[in-house]
């Protein structure tokens, strides 16, 4: 059982996350805040829950997160900074000149694994430096997340088949199922279903879960951890634009700021001031 | 008699050496036979990476390896490094992360398999990249040293051999220093600057001009990013005339480098030999080379050329 506590815990930490991110993308002007609120539920449970990790630097048993969906960094920033791994007001510098924030996760800032941002690449590199751990018989855990619309990338099937062929079970990626990518709908752009199917396929555990449900992520977590001789792929079920009402499920949210007004509404709806 | 040995050959060797330090792994893209990467395989079976023909996902892997702190080697054919140039560019070469690609076949060494599999382009592509060091050694011994050197090193590196045996040119008390370049044969009417394949043509052609009372000046360059400024400008303004040679072509390999250095510093008259902007054929490697050029006979040419515009 997992105390209602924590779950509180994560629930507000996921708020909290979220108003950044908004802040952060109104701040910067530019942005991707779409596809970073529908992952936020799932980076807070990594970060608050899930990862062996520390502000002090990486050690050999830690576990490590690389985002191959970088342009969700909003949250991957939002949740470091929560952390404790670089002040918060570093957040209003985000896509600015001379800023520690860059548009992309950038291996500069604190708590940033790898630079990512052109997609497809995060799982290869996840898939290494799983490896590098068993070579080493470190108990660490390697976690990567993917976007649904970057699955269309050659390179993603590449390591699919690789860590499946390597049996990597110290590897666990999530999907970020949102169903939008740029040009809309995943399913009319180019189809991926059945993704679950696909990746079963292709060698890997497959856990379907709603993504925006901390309970249920934790425990897809919990049972990737059980799973020997093969990666486990989450499947997280989410809601592009997750939290604000005018954003969810709409596209055009994909690459596009916030202006005054919506801010404002979107952090009200988020329980903000 | 002159040992002759590919370069591709001593990689293979060398890896043998470096993978007595545990952290030493080794990539490949299902090439091990071609890349010589098989004898590093068979001795450390669990350190040896094949990643099937699958290059993106290769540099992804070696990075991932890297950051867990392995000291990773990538092989496949130069032409399909070339494959995963935005893997190399944004995962390996923005962040540092230091693996060691090292590609066999450049060049026009894989004479019969024809266009699609020789790589012409490719110093060109990793040059221009930020942070990527582009090392090009001329024979055998030169290649031990470097790939050797190489793992102590931090960042990324981009190193070219090839399929062919050839001359061993280098003394066996060989140091390789990354980044410098080597002084083969003094000489100030005019100087030779060569890569790779091309350093023994160069060293032959400047034979032929001794024969003619030219006294040719020929410098190795093995390490073409970073560029060995000084020792280039220097040969520029101590015999005004400048020659380069390589296997790959006039744009954007070691002769666009030199050009570019000396057209800001020391302009002088000078002349490219390379492939001449054109693809690849099949034939045999010796066939390619006479038809592109790449022989003493086209450096003597050209050497007289520069002379007469030195004039």
């Amino acid at each position: 059982m997992i105390p209602t506590d924590d779950i509180e815990f994560l629930k507000k930490k996921a708020r909290t996350i979220r108003r950044h991110v908004v802040n952060m993308i109104f701040e910067a002007g530019s942005g991707h805040p779409g596809g970073s609120l529908s992952c936020v539920d799932i980076v807070t449970v990594l970060y608050f829950y899930q990862m062996r990790h520390s502000v002090m630097g990486s050690s050999a048993d830690h576990d490590r997160f690389f985002l191959s969906k970088g342009h969700a960094a909003p949250t991957l920033y939002a949740a470091l900074t929560e952390c404790g791994y670089f002040p918060v007001e570093e957040l209003c510098s985000l896509r600015k000149f001379g800023s520690l924030l860059q548009g992309h996760p950038d291996i500069h800032i604190p708590g940033v694994e790898a630079s990512t941002g052109s997609l497809g690449q995060g799982l290869s590199i996840a898939c290494g430096c799983a490896l590098a751990a068993r070579l080493d018989n470190r108990d660490c855990r390697i976690y990567t997340l993917l976007g649904d619309g970057e699955c269309d990338e050659g390179q993603v099937w590449e390591a699919a088949l690789f860590a499946a062929h390597y049996k990597l079970d110290n590897l666990t990626a999530i999907i970020d199922r949102n169903g939008l990518q740029i040009d809309g709908p995943t399913e009319k752009v180019l189809s991926l279903e059945p993704i679950a199917g696909k990746w079963r396929e292709f060698g890997w555990h497959v856990i379907e879960i709603d993504g925006n449900q901390i309970l249920e992520i934790i425990n897809a977590f919990k049972e990737a951890r059980h799973i020997t001789w093969k990666p486990t792929v989450i499947i997280a079920h989410t809601l592009k634009g997750k939290g604000v009402s005018f954003m969810e499920w709409i596209a055009s949210f994909h690459g596009k700021a916030l202006n005054k007004d919506e801010m404002k509404i979107a952090l009200e709806e988020l329980g903000g001031a | 008699m002159v040992e002759m040995k590919s370069t591709r050959d001593a990689y293979g060797d060398a890896l043998l050496k470096l993978g007595e330090n545990t952290d030493v792994v080794v990539l490949d893209a299902d090439l091990s036979v071609s890349t010589q990467t098989n004898k590093f395989a068979n001795k450390y079976p669990s350190r040896f990476i094949d990643v099937g023909c699958a290059e993106q996902n290769l540099i992804g892997v070696a990075a991932g390896l890297a950051i867990g702190g392995k000291i990773p080697y990538a092989s496949t054919y130069a032409i399909f490094a070339m494959r995963a140039w935005e893997q190399i560019r944004n995962t390996l070469a923005h962040d540092n992360i230091p693996v060691k690609i090292a590609v066999s076949h450049a060049g026009l060494t894989n004479g019969p398999d024809g266009a699609s599999h020789q790589a012409l382009e490719d110093i060109a592509l990793m040059r221009v990249v930020p942070g990527m060091s582009v090392i090009v050694p001329c024979d055998a011994v030169e290649t031990d040293r470097a790939i050797i050197s190489e793992s102590a090193r931090m960042g990324p590196a981009y190193i070219r051999l090839n399929r062919s045996k050839s001359p061993v040119i280098m003394p066996e008390d060989y140091e390789f220093r990354f980044g410098q370049a080597v002084l083969l044969k003094e000489g100030n009417d005019l100087a030779i600057i060569a890569t790779g394949t091309m350093v023994h043509a160069a060293l032959h052609a400047s034979d032929l001009l001794k024969k003619e009372n030219v006294a040719a000046r020929v410098i190795n360059i093995h390490t073409i990013k970073p560029l060995d400024e000084r020792r280039i400008i220097s040969a520029a303004q101590d015999t005004g005339a400048i020659v380069t040679v390589e296997e790959h072509s006039v744009i954007g390999g070691l002769g666009s480098a030199v050009a570019e250095l000396l057209g800001e510093y020391c302009p002088v008259p000078m002349k490219k030999i390379g492939v001449r902007d054109v693809f690849g054929e099949s034939g045999e490697y010796e066939q390619l080379l006479e038809k592109h050029g790449l022989t003493p006979d086209v450096i003597v040419q050209s050497a007289k050329e520069v002379l007469r515009r030195k004039q």
